[in-house]
Order: C-alpha cells, then structure tokens, then sequence
C-alpha cells in the first residue's frame, strides 16, 4: 500500500498537512524582523544559523486568526533546491502516515481553485487534515 | 576521449583558456608591431603547446588546426613569409575558432570542422613557398634546436656565456675554496614528464650546492622545454665522482659532461661560448635576454609561486564562516561591555578581535582577482570595433594587476564594454577629421585601474571630440528635467552627467554599436548596484573621461546603524554624507515639502517612520536625527529616532523569495542574533 508521511500542523483550529520530504526542520518561533514593503502575507525575516530566511503568515493568507498564545507555536522551514523559507503555525502535532487511497482530491472537495496550493484533504482516523503544497504555497512553482 | 583523460579535462580547459589569453595577447602586440620577434615566438610557443595538449587529450579537430597554425608561424620565424595584415586576420580567425572549440569542449559539443580555415593557412604556405626571395639572409636560423643540442654536445661547450655578475660569483667561489662546475644533462629520449627530471636533478644537486646558471633558462626546464639535454652551472663543494652518482642515480637521467669550471681558462672559453650563444640569439632572442639577465631569480620564484586551484563555491563559504565569525565576535564584545569583572574576559576579546580581523583580511585577499581577466578580451574588442568603423585607435591599458572581490570582477565586464564602445564609437573621430584639428590619426583609448584607499578605480578616457555640451543641456530643458536658465549655470561635469539619466542618448546616428536605446544609466545602475558611482568630465575637442570607484568587497562593509520606532536599520557608510541632530522647530514647509536648513542649503527630508510603514508615523521627541545621503546629486535627508553608531557588517542575501524590494539592499545579522535590514538609499524614497 503506498502512503505519504506528512507533518501535521494547525492554524487556528483546522488541521493541515505538509510533505515531510518538504520540511528541513521545525523551530521556535525566534525574532523576526518586519521587513517594510514585502507584501502582507510575509511576516518578516529570521536568523536561521547565520542564514537570512523570510516566514510567511499563513493566518492572513488563510484569513484565520491565530489561537490564544499557549506557547506552541512554531516556524516549518522549507528547503527547495537553494531556496529556503518558513511558516508560522500555531502547533506542530505529529508525522502521520496517509495511504494514497484515503487522499481526497482537492477538486472534489473546493470548487473555486483559487486554492490551488490545497493538494488534497488526508482522512485520518476520523480527522480530516487539508494537504498543502508547500512549493505552490510559496510561490515557487505556479 | 577515453575514460582516464576526462579528469584532466578542468585542468586541460583551464591551461587551454590561459594559452588562449596570451596568444590573443601576443597577436595584437605583434599586429601592432610586426617586426616583434618575441611576440612571434610567444604565438607560436602557445601554438605548439595547445596542439600537444589538444592531441594528447584526443581533441584532433583542435590539434590539426594548430599544427597548421604552427607551420605558417614557423615560416613567419624564419622570415620566410612576412607579417601581414591578412596573416594576421586569419591568425584572429583561428585564435576565434580556438577559443569556440574550447567552448565546445567544455559543453560537450561535437568536434568542429576547420578545413576553411586550414585551406587558408595552407594557401598562404604554398603562395610563400613559391617565392624564394628571403632565403639568403635566413640560413643561420635554419638550424633546428635539435642539430644545435648536437652541435653543442659535440664541441663539449658550454651553451652560455657569463656575464659581469657571473664572473663575480665565480670569483669568489674560488676565494671561498668552492667548485664550479659546467654539467650537462641528458634526459632519455623517450622519457615522459621532462621537467619532472629536471626538477630532480637540481633537487638533488641544490641540497649542499647552488646552481647559478642554466640553458635552457629555468622557466623553460620546469615546463619541459627542452629537447633531451639541459646544462647548468653548479657551485658546491663536492667532487665530480659524487655529483655524477647523485645525477645518474635518477631514473632516465645521465651526466653527459661534468666539468671544474677554470676561471682563468674561462677567458678561453667566452670566444667559444658566444659563438653557440650567437645563433642562439638569432632563433630566440627573448629566452637568451631572460637567461642571462637573472638566471637564479627567474628559477627561485618559479619554485616559490606555488598555487592551488580552489572551487569558487569552497570560498564563498569560508566567507560566510568567517562573516559568522565577524558576527559572533561583536556579540562576544557586547557580552564582555556588560560583565563586571572583565580583566581576563577582555584580554580574550580582544585577541580574538585581532584574530578575526586577520583572518578576513586573509580570506579577503585570497577572493581577491587581478581585474586582467576582466581587460584581457577588451583590446580585441576594441580593436575589432576600429576597423569596423575605419578608426586607427591606440588601446592603452593600465594596472590590470589591480586586485578586486571576485563578485564585483564578475560584474563589471558588460558596464566596461558599453563604455569602451562608446568611446570608440562616439568618442574617437574618423582619421581625417583629427588630422584636420591636428591631432594624430590614431586616437587614444586609454583604460585605467588602480587602488586608492579601500576603492579601486577605473578611468576610461579618450582623446576625442569630447561631449557636446550645448547639445546637452538643449536636450535637458527639451525633456524638461531642469529649466534653461538653471543648466546655464551648471558646471561642464555637472551638464555631462545629465548623460545617465534614464532614456539620454545624445548619439544623432544610431549605429550598430552603441545608442540602441541601453544608454548610460544602465551602466550607472549596475555601478551602484555595486556600491559604486560613476562620474564623467569631458574638454570639448580633447575628450572625456569616465571615472568608475568601486568598493573592494562586497561582502562586508561599514554600516551606520540607527534605530526606527524600535527597529534597527543599517545605512551603508558609503551613501552617507553626514548626521546632524535637529529640534522640531527647525523644520520648514516649501511647497508641502518638510524640509531644514543645513549650512545655509535647503535639505528635503523624508521621516524614515513612514518610509519603512512603520505602525506609528510620529514620533513626539523634540530632538530628531538626520541621516544625510546623496541621491543621485542631490542631498536627502532621512529623519531616524537615533543614531546607533558605525559597525562593520556583512550583507547577507534575503533569498530569492524576497528580492527586488525597493529600499531594501539585504540583512545583516546583529550582535544579539537579530537580523537588521540594510536600506538602499538608492531606492529608498
């Protein structure tokens, strides 16, 4: 049976999940620095070990708004090639195993695909977590 | 190619683009000097050792064009042919076709097809063969290296000749009870990696001795020059029996002659010795000038120079580490400001301090390139492009050992062409034309670099009509960047650089080369990309001078630091004119424009709150600072809650998410780990 691992993670209240071969790491959220004229949807930059990276605000793109601080918060870093970034999310849960058969396509699910970045929705154990694609996500593929 | 060669292929391509420089090098100094025996030597020198190169590495398309190319240069050696000019274009030609086949090497692409080009060598060979008008004046020259290297052996001579310096040495060798000795060595025929042998043998014979004198010059011994002897003048205290041991102790090696040096008898010897030096002149002039001026220097520091070829990408990261470095030891001083009891701490700072800004001096230097390879393709260009237009131009180029950051030799090529060109195209005027203003036909181009402090500069200038003013500045009221009467009063530099703005061509015919609309302010945005700036003064009728300053390094560089609301920003220091403080009270309104009197001169001001879309526009502090930076030629000044201070800083890249940002030039990492913005004043407002 084939099946994908993915990195599960909440904003606000709903689940979502990214590739795990996507992800380079999860961090606390360290300082970020605004960076003026970027656009709404970038919170700022981060020194990740010397490196420069920008995180983006999945809350505003989403149009969520982030649960009560509880201290869980986290940064995903993503790798492409030589590209690196991150996101906020409120929580990190855990890497779960999804077979492919249990991936909803996203077309049946949204009907506007604005959301083309939504992969599919994982059904697991009666949760329901919405599959990003974190390189469209980015805008690093169209 | 077969399977062990493909890992020398770097090395090949490397070597091949090196002898490729030289010989494009060599072409136009004897283009310009046809009777230049030594720069035909060079040519023909790079010739033959690209064809062994080419043929031992299997690339035969390569290896019969410059056999070809090597048949008609040695025809131009022995003066059977003379140098022409179409020799010469079809020289460039094959050099071209060189430099492509190499590209094509490096690609993977298939071998070329050179039979154009080699009907054309062959061709000038046959024409030449038929007429035999220089033979009688060339028969000495004839003499192939081989029938000398006989000649020499047989009369037992020593093939040079020793001049004041040498008797010296020799002189006092014999008041200091030492031996001189004359060797000469054979080397088996069939030996591989000659120079290997003869790098031995002076290995073995420099351990308690040294050797003043060789033939062929040392330069030629270590690249394998030779045919199968070489001889040298030893100076030890050992006999002959030992010194013929230790030579014939190395494989593929003899001692053919080994011989007491008599001073006195060496009067005897000179007559005989100038005899083989003689036709030795006459074949290679340059290497027996070089051999017998300093014979131990030119062999010494060729054995020092020892380099080592790096991947780019290894220094680029030992960069980065060191940038690290920098960064964690302004943290380490900020740590050690706060602590109480700092005798030892302090004493580790700094000494770690000294270490790390030696150690990025170091990795400085070693990114650091001769700005050569940059000018090297440069007289071709120019040189292509005069006779294109039926212009004579005198190319002159200066300091090209000038030493620049490795990111900024990779950029400045393309704004250094657009200015060549246009200093060709516009600037130069046609033969006729100069000679009427009594100027000399050839015009002076002339390319410039040098170091001053932590900038280098490089100066284009010509000796031609000089820029227009009048159209200039009826061009600058035309578009209506200023009024009449204000850009009658501007200084001839200040008019001239009205030439940068965007969408200012003054060319009134647009040729092929220049004035398609790229104009200058291209060339002035990738200067300032660079942190650099470009001016321009010109003399009507004597010509125009374009002056590029550029920072040594990109990577690290002096920041003002200042704080926003509570955010902290970096201003490079090279954009900074001055700070000054002001109250409140002084600023003014002209025209909705917020502005202060600085010195008696009205200075715009921008508040850096709203600029950086800061949450709150105002703040309410009596006191304000103010940043001073030029825009262009105007002064700007940005109003910040306060002024941190200078720092050093390094400039890393946002990524390729976050590029193209205006007023945003990178981050740099701060002393608490933060990441800090540097603002491009540039783009800023």
């Amino acid at each position: 049976m084939k099946e994908i691992q993915v990195v599960a993670f909440t904003l606000g209240y709903q689940e979502y999940g990214v590739d795990i071969l996507d992800v380079q790491e999860i961090i606390k959220v360290l300082t970020i620095t605004r960076v003026p004229r970027a656009g709404r949807f970038i919170e700022g930059v981060i020194n990740l070990r010397g490196n420069v990276i920008p995180v983006f605000n999945l809350h505003k793109r989403f149009g969520v708004s982030p649960v009560e601080d509880r201290g869980e918060a986290r940064i995903i870093v993503f790798q492409f090639e030589d590209t690196r970034a991150g996101i906020i999310v409120d929580g990190v849960s855990e890497v779960i195993r999804i077979g492919v058969e249990a991936i909803e396509g996203a077309d049946k699910v949204y009907q506007n695909m604005e959301a083309e970045f939504i992969q599919g929705v994982g059904k697991v154990q009666g949760r329901l977590l919405l599959l990003l694609n974190a390189k469209k996500l980015l805008g690093l593929e169209l | 190619m077969n399977m062990d060669m493909s890992q020398y292929l770097d090395v090949f391509l490397e070597e091949c683009r090196e002898h490729l420089v030289n010989l494009n090098e060599k072409l136009l100094e004897l283009e310009k000097n046809p009777q230049d025996l030594s720069s035909l030597n060079e040519i023909f020198r790079a010739a033959h050792t690209l064809k062994g190169m080419s043929s031992t590495m299997g690339f035969n398309d390569m290896a019969v064009l410059t056999h070809h190319m090597e048949d008609v240069l040695s025809y131009l050696k022995e003066g059977v042919i003379k140098v022409e000019v179409p020799i010469i274009d079809i020289l460039f030609d094959c050099f071209d076709r060189l430099q492509m086949m190499v590209g094509n090497i490096q690609e993977g692409k298939p071998a070329v097809d050179n039979t154009d080009l080699i009907e054309m060598l062959e061709s000038i060979k046959n024409r030449e063969k038929s007429s035999p008008s220089s033979e009688t004046d060339n028969k000495s020259s004839t003499v192939t290296p081989e029938q000398k290297d006989r000649e020499l052996a047989a009369k037992d001579s020593m093939p040079f000749e020793f001049n004041q310096y040498d008797l010296t040495i020799l002189k006092e060798v014999q008041t200091r009870g030492l031996n001189a000795y004359y060797i000469s060595v054979k080397v088996a025929p069939d030996c591989l990696m000659k120079s290997v042998r003869a790098f031995m043998v002076f290995k073995s014979l420099e351990t308690d001795g040294e050797i003043i004198k060789t033939y062929p010059p040392a330069q030629d011994l270590d690249e394998g020059r030779f045919q199968d002897r070489f001889h040298l003048v030893l100076i030890n205290k050992l006999d002959e029996d030992t010194i013929r041991q230790r030579i014939d102790n190395i494989t593929e090696v003899e001692a053919e002659v080994i011989r007491l040096i008599d001073l006195d008898s060496s009067q005897e010897v000179r007559p005989e010795a100038q005899v083989a030096k003689g036709s030795a002149v006459s074949r290679t002039p340059q290497i027996a000038a070089a051999g017998d001026r300093l014979p131990e220097e030119s062999f010494r520091s060729n054995k020092v120079k020892q380099t080592v070829r790096v991947d780019i990408e290894k220094l680029d990261n030992l960069m980065n580490l060191v940038g690290e470095l920098v960064i964690n030891k302004g943290r380490l001083e900020q740590i050690g400001l706060t602590q109480q009891h700092r005798g030892d701490l302090n004493d580790v700072i700094e000494q770690m301090e000294r270490i790390t800004s030696d150690l990025q001096n170091v990795v400085m230097n070693v990114r650091m390139v001769p700005i050569e390879q940059v000018f090297n393709r440069f007289p071709r260009m120019v040189r292509d492009l005069a006779k294109e237009l039926g212009k004579e131009v005198d190319f002159v180029i200066e300091g090209k050992e000038t030493e620049l950051d490795r990111t900024v030799i990779d950029e400045i090529g393309d704004p250094l062409v657009h200015l060549l060109r246009n200093a060709v195209d516009h600037g130069i005027e046609y033969p006729e034309e100069r000679r009427q203003n009594g100027k000399p036909a050839a015009g002076l181009v002339r390319l410039v670099a040098r170091h001053e402090g932590n900038n280098v500069f490089i100066e284009v200038s010509d000796d031609g009509q000089g820029l227009d003013l009048d159209l200039i500045r009826d061009k600058v009221v035309e578009k209506g960047l200023t009024t009449a009467q204000e850009v009658n009063n501007m200084t001839a530099a200040q008019v001239a650089n009205f030439l940068f703005r965007s969408g200012f061509s003054t060319a009134d015919n647009i040729t092929d080369i220049s004035g398609r609309g790229v104009g200058l302010d291209v060339v002035k945005n990738k200067i300032e990309s660079l942190n650099g700036d470009i001016v321009v003064d010109t003399v009507w009728g004597q010509g125009t001078t374009f002056k590029i300053r550029l920072p040594l390094t990109l990577a690290i560089i002096q920041a003002l630091l200042v704080k926003v609301g509570d955010e902290t920003y970096a201003v490079p220091l090279s954009s900074v004119d001055e700070t000054t403080m002001i109250s409140r009270t002084d600023i003014k309104i002209v025209q909705s424009q917020e502005v202060v009197l600085l010195r008696g001169k009205v200075l715009p001001l921008v508040k850096a709150r709203y600029l950086l879309e800061c949450p709150e526009h105002e703040n309410n502090e009596d006191v304000m600072y103010v940043v001073v930076v030029r825009k262009g030629q105007k002064q700007l000044g940005i109003v910040v809650d306060s002024l941190i201070g200078q720092q050093e800083i390094v400039i890393k890249s946002l990524g390729r998410l976050l590029t193209g940002i205006p007023g945003v030039a990178g981050g740099t990492i701060l002393g608490d780990g933060a990441v800090s913005l540097i603002l491009d004043t540039g783009t800023l407002v």
